[in-house]
């Protein structure tokens, strides 16, 4: 009896989704999905690889590079973007010391909001290291308004919150700004970059509310004498940006070399063991 | 409950003596899962699969714990203090990323648990009350991993939530009811947020109350064996301790080597980029998917695309459930006096295709949904339950399965190649 409900029930389930692959094979060749430009421009051009010394199994950051990086988010990307997730107290771990993470909370330009001691008013006070980096704008409808209708993200996670991020950074921000090509308008005539926004190829709809962020060589001037080329500057905020998203990456793989090393003799023991009260059982 | 040759426990001194006499708790544990369970001496490696979930089960509960210390079951502060997990707590990033990568290797865990099972026949009888309570425990495993998967509060655990409370909706006349009431909203927000933390914290106890009762179900007839063929007399059998102590011992280390791997060196690759965006209701990912485990089933409600009588999106969540509560069957629907597909040449041939379906499935379901997936997708969606549903019941009456040994130990000396000694 159940054998014959359950091929009753299996022949309906199996009936009505072979109704479905049907209609899938009849709209595959009545039908063909057309290519979408996004997918066309993405193919052409995957990301490039920022070779950062922290990515792969066992990176580690370079505190130089990420510095440079910092220094990049500060002059150029923190006019619009934030950096909620992190305080200033941990630039320590980037390799600044005490008195340059209290000069650089001090100085920064957005100050933190605050309540005027005297009459309750809001009001704004300068940032220490305890404070997380301040939002640039009140609310999303005050970015919306400056920024042509476009809320810029936070930048803590970016790396983490987009497949290869770092790659994705770099490439995006140092080789993402090309003209339109004209064979891709040739092709797909709905491709044009609508005005105020701005075509860059690795963008997933192929046209960012961003303008180019970093235009030209010496756009920021590093201290350590490193040439500031805008794929320089992309690297380095890439770099800086994979350890806002991952501040522990090299404390976490610097463990992991530790931890595997104690389960590998583990296991060695427990095989041992397991040899040892086994060895006179045919198995 | 046990076979006549099992040991006894015998306290050696005189405290053991005394609280066993007023608690025979340790009793209990020596007869459960010391010298007192015989268990078949020939259990291969997929047999340590069933210790190795509840080493992850307690991982799971050990680290949750911990973490649920610090998290915030609040949609306005439930991602940052998530965030604030990985950087201001000691050894947060670790107690997190053990957490999420935890899931996953349950999940490992327990579909090699399930597939061999499968293979070697254990949900015959009579084990069939072991097998029902594994599907229960699956099924409490995957409600608590979806709920957790909210906690964060990300773009995926929002729109994920949406997605799966979205398929109560397609019950006729009453889902939409059924939808806003388990919600508590007609969103996924605050109420939903707090009602999945308080039953993410409860269903792990339950899923442990469920495998007691799981142990106490295998221990009545004694735990299976690859070859299928029940223990015959003392020889068959060596004591659970020190022998499968032992065993599991070096499954758990190699347990652990794959669990450290993850964590430490691809925390994020099991995971979505798109839940490190806080949770947006007006902005809809490009695509939803769910996490890797819950893939195959996924493709399974997407597979269902026509209406006929029903609604396609009614058929689909009818598949989808169906496809898990269908394990409740399969022990009578599977007929076969043989357990093991090692002497069952044709269930055996089903059984990879079904292993090669699955993964098919589980490629569809986190695929993009461009004509070919899909094609894909239906071809073994409509496998999956013709495999259950048709081809196992007639497998099971119409196949010759091959001489099985006459006993356990018969067979261990076969492959030995020795000639019949007596073991020990």
């Amino acid at each position: 009896m159940i054998r014959w409900i359950s091929a009753l029930v299996g022949l309906a389930f199996v009936f009505v989704v072979s109704l479905g692959l049907f209609s899938s094979i009849v709209g595959v060749i009545t039908d063909p999905a057309p290519p979408t430009a996004e997918h066309f421009v993405h193919e052409e051009h995957p990301l490039l690889d920022a070779g950062l010394p922290s990515s792969g199994l066992l990176g580690k950051f370079d505190l130089r590079q990420v510095q440079r990086g910092f220094q990049v988010y500060k002059e150029v990307c923190a006019a619009c973007h934030s950096l909620r997730h992190v305080a200033f107290r941990d630039l320590k771990e980037i390799g600044y010391d005490e008195g340059q993470v209290k000069a650089i909370a001090a100085a920064w330009v957005v100050e933190q909001p605050s309540v005027n001691p005297e009459t309750g008013e809001p009001a704004t006070r300068k940032n220490t290291p305890a404070d997380h980096f301040p939002l640039v704008y009140a609310n999303d409808v005050a970015a919306r308004a400056a920024n042509n209708n476009a809320v810029p993200p936070d930048l803590s996670l970016m790396t983490k919150a987009r497949h290869d991020g770092p790659d994705y950074i770099y490439s995006l921000v140092g080789h993402g700004y090309v003209p339109q090509p004209k064979e891709l308008l040739a092709k797909f005539p709905d491709a044009a970059t609508p005005k105020g926004l701005h075509y860059n190829q690795y963008f997933a709809n192929l046209n960012i509310a961003m303008p180019p962020p970093l235009t030209s060589a010496g756009q920021v001037e590093y201290l350590d004498g490193t040439k500031p080329t805008v794929d320089q500057m992309a690297k380095d905020v890439a770099a800086f940006l994979t350890w806002t998203a991952e501040p522990n990456l090299d404390a976490r793989h610097g463990a992991g070399l530790a931890v595997l090393g104690f389960l590998l003799i583990f296991c060695f023991l427990a095989w041992g063991a397991y040899q040892n009260v086994w060895r006179d059982l045919k198995h | 409950m046990s076979f006549p040759w099992a040991k006894h426990y015998e306290p050696k001194y005189a405290l053991t003596k005394w609280v066993d006499e007023r608690l025979p708790l340790p009793r209990f544990v020596y007869s459960a899962v010391g010298g007192g369970y015989p268990v078949p001496r020939n259990l291969n490696y997929f047999w340590n699969f069933g210790v190795l979930a509840g080493a992850a089960l307690a991982c799971q509960i050990v680290t949750g714990i911990v973490l649920a210390m610090h998290f915030a079951a609040n949609g306005a502060i439930a991602f940052d203090s998530v965030e604030h997990i990985m950087r201001d707590v000691n050894a947060g990033w670790f107690l997190r990323y053990a957490h999420a990568n935890g899931a996953s290797m349950f999940f490992i865990v327990v579909y090699t648990h399930i597939a061999r099972g499968l293979y070697y026949g254990s949900y015959k009888a009579p084990r069939e009350m072991v097998w029902l309570l594994g599907v229960v425990i699956f099924l409490l495993m995957m409600a608590t991993a979806f709920m957790g998967y909210v906690l964060p509060w990300g773009q995926m655990s929002f729109w994920g939530a949406q997605v799966i409370t979205g398929f109560f909706s397609a019950i006729p006349i009453v889902g939409e009811t059924i939808r806003v009431w388990l919600l508590g909203g007609f969103a996924p927000d605050d109420a939903a947020l707090n009602r999945f933390f308080s039953l993410h914290y409860l269903l792990p106890f339950v899923i442990a109350a469920v495998i007691v009762l799981h142990i106490w179900a295998l221990h009545i007839p004694g735990s299976s064996n690859p070859t299928g063929v029940e223990v015959k007399g003392e020889q068959d059998t060596v004591p659970f301790h020190p022998y499968y102590t032992a065993k599991d011992g070096l499954g758990v280390a190699v347990f652990f080597l794959v669990f450290a791997a993850l964590i430490f060196f691809a925390p994020n690759y099991l995971g979505h980029p798109d839940n490190y965006i806080p949770a947006n209701p007006l902005s809809t990912p490009a695509h939803i998917v769910p996490e890797w485990y819950f893939l195959p089933f996924y493709a399974i409600l997407k597979s269902f695309t026509v209406d006929f009588i029903l609604p396609a999106k009614l058929w689909g969540v009818l598949a989808m459930f169906g496809s898990i509560l269908l394990m409740f069957f399969l022990p009578w629907l599977d007929s076969s006096p043989v357990r093991s597909a090692k002497y069952r040449p044709t269930y055996r041939i089903f059984f990879w295709i079904l292993i090669l379906d699955v993964f098919a499935l589980g490629y569809v379901g986190g695929a993009e949904p461009i004509a070919r997936n899909v094609i894909i997708g239906q071809i073994a969606a409509a496998y999956y339950f013709a495999h259950f549903l048709i081809i196992v019941p007639m497998v099971s009456r119409m196949e010759r399965p091959r001489p099985l040994p006459n006993s356990i130990t018969e067979a261990v000396l076969a492959k030995h190649g020795a000639h019949p000694v007596p073991a020990e």
